[in-house]
């Protein structure tokens, strides 16, 4: 359990801190890859609480994927710092408006496990002993039986980004000559060959 | 004292022990795999290949590690220190860590946990950091074209990867290796090994391979013919070095993955006296030998794919197609009743 405890604090104490240095890194690069340890740091935390099928799932989409598209675009970026300073006091007050709102929302679900701790067992499902079957199992049962319609709902929303972003992005411009695979394979060999005699000191 | 040393320091210095069991032997792999292929490809090729140092040249990438540490490791004057020496460490740590859950035998592995297949996934989709930030940290635009094609190409094919991932847990129903292995052994023979009914699926998971090692005919994060040397331009010395090992230790590792999910792992491939008498871990890396040798044979044979048509085969052909083979494996699952429980 001690091994346990200090991990714990690892965890947290490098999560926190990677957490204050992605808003205060002056570079957005840094930011992101500070983003990434911040990740990797709450995927541990899941470990240690036994939810490792989370844990691995969170480093996959967000670590592999998500994480690899933000660093994509903020590389691409030609930013210029000072420029990026000036704004600060702008947009300040809508930033700390949505800080505060996340921080009440927080406080809200906190609160309500100090204050009425019978609650939280109201929406939970009833989750099975840590050694009656995996958690990958487990997540599996609950969510394609109790919460099959938001999983569906989520699902489709997924679908629908996914589906709105190629549509705004997709364009198909005039004029740009794009290989055909059926066209070059579909080629006959008298359209595009044709053997010459060619006699001596003549040419073709 | 004592109590803390049973506890805490017997078990911890048993695992720091099954970790150099495993590295060490790795490392000095990856320093033969790089003679291997030189030779391989020499052999291909009607030539020689290394043959001076030592007997047959064998101690020729000894000699290359030597002449790599003694060199000077220049950093550019704009590029970011502290990345731009991160960058090849990650790549290389990645590279070791995923060992932590591979089964050589029954029972012979550092971790054996649950979600073991997860974990070789997420670890092998964060391999695209060491490039991408290889890349940015140069500040260098030939390494930086190079790391986005790796970029853009590793994430592609992951998906693919993913999805063969699926098919094979499909016919398992676990997602620990050693259960996958186990669930291959039923037959008593190689037919019962996943290449057998998964086909399609292994051959699209080794060229997903061949893409996510960045090897050919897909290495054009390095295409030296219009990139220099791709996201390594700027690297020299040890720093260049550890790139190179992470590469050939991830190509190790990618063969590991696929002897585990679709060759049988440590399984003889018939359930018969001369086969059975040769232990488990040898047969393991002897699977893993000819994956490798794969690998290579591949390079020495094909032309290099042109950027375009790699994302074409990445998502118009690969991606469509281990769709399709994930339902029909789930269907007939289903309907003939061989779901695992």
């Amino acid at each position: 359990m001690l091994l346990t405890g200090i991990a714990f604090y690892i965890f947290a104490a490098v999560l926190v801190a990677a957490a204050v240095m992605v808003i205060s890194a002056k570079n957005p690069v840094h930011s992101v890859l500070y983003l990434i340890v911040c990740f990797f740091n709450a995927a541990g935390l899941f470990v240690l609480m036994g939810a490792e099928f989370v844990a691995m799932i969170l480093v996959i989409v967000y670590v592999g994927a998500v994480a690899v598209l933000f660093l994509f675009v903020v590389m691409m970026l030609d930013i210029n710092f000072q420029e990026l300073r000036q704004g600060f006091l702008q947009y300040l007050p809508i930033g700390g408006l949505i800080g505060l709102v996340l921080a009440i929302e927080l406080l809200l679900i906190v609160g309500t496990w100090v204050i009425a701790p019978e609650t939280s067992a109201v929406a939970a499902a009833p989750s099975p002993a840590i050694d009656a079957v995996t958690n990958t199992e487990a997540l599996g049962r609950i969510m394609y039986t109790q919460y099959v319609y938001a999983f569906q709902a989520s699902g489709l929303i997924l679908l629908v980004a996914m589906i709105g972003a190629i549509v705004l992005t997709l364009r198909s411009r005039e004029g740009v000559r794009k290989q055909s695979i059926t066209q070059q394979v579909q080629r006959k060999r008298e359209e595009v060959l044709a053997v010459r005699k060619v006699p001596t000191r003549g040419g073709v | 004292m004592g109590e803390i040393w049973t506890t805490y320091g017997f078990p911890g210095v048993i695992i720091v022990a099954q970790i150099l069991a495993v590295t060490v032997p790795l490392l000095i792999a990856v320093a033969y795999m790089v003679y291997a292929e030189r030779k391989v490809l020499a052999m291909m090729q009607l030539r020689q290949g290394p043959n001076l140092v030592g007997p047959w040249g064998l101690l020729q990438s000894f000699a290359d590690a030597l002449k790599m540490i003694g060199k000077e490791m220049i950093i550019p004057a704009g590029a970011n220190r502290v990345v731009f020496i991160f960058a090849p460490v990650l790549t290389m740590v990645l590279a070791l860590v995923a060992w932590a859950v591979i089964p050589f035998d029954l029972g012979w592995v550092i971790a054996d946990i649950n979600v073991g297949i997860l974990y070789l996934f997420a670890i092998s989709s964060l391999g695209v950091y060491g490039i991408i930030m290889a890349g940015w940290a140069s500040n260098s635009k030939y390494a930086f074209l190079g790391s986005l094609r790796s970029a853009a190409q590793m994430v592609s094919y992951e998906v693919s990867i993913g999805l063969v991932i699926i098919t094979v847990l499909l016919c398992v129903g676990s997602l620990n290796l050693t259960d996958i292995i186990v669930a291959q052994s039923g037959a008593g023979g190689f037919w019962g090994w996943f290449f057998v009914p998964l086909f399609p699926m292994f051959v699209i998971f080794f060229i997903s391979a061949l893409a996510e090692t960045n090897r050919a005919p897909f290495d054009l994060p390095e295409g030296e013919s219009e990139l220099v040397g791709g996201f390594h331009t700027e690297y020299s010395g040890m720093t260049f070095g550890l790139f190179f090992l992470g590469e050939y230790a991830n190509m190790i590792l990618m063969s590991a993955m696929t002897t585990v999910l679709f060759l049988g792992g440590w399984l003889p491939p018939l359930e018969m006296a001369p086969f059975t008498w040769i232990p488990g871990p040898v047969w393991f890396v002897l699977k893993i030998a000819f994956c490798l040798f794969v690998f290579i044979w591949v390079r020495a044979t094909l032309p290099r794919y042109r950027y375009d048509q790699l994302m074409r085969l990445g998502w118009k052909v690969f991606l469509p197609f281990s769709l399709i083979w994930v339902v029909l494996t789930a269907g007939v699952l289903v309907a003939f009743g061989w779901l695992p429980d």
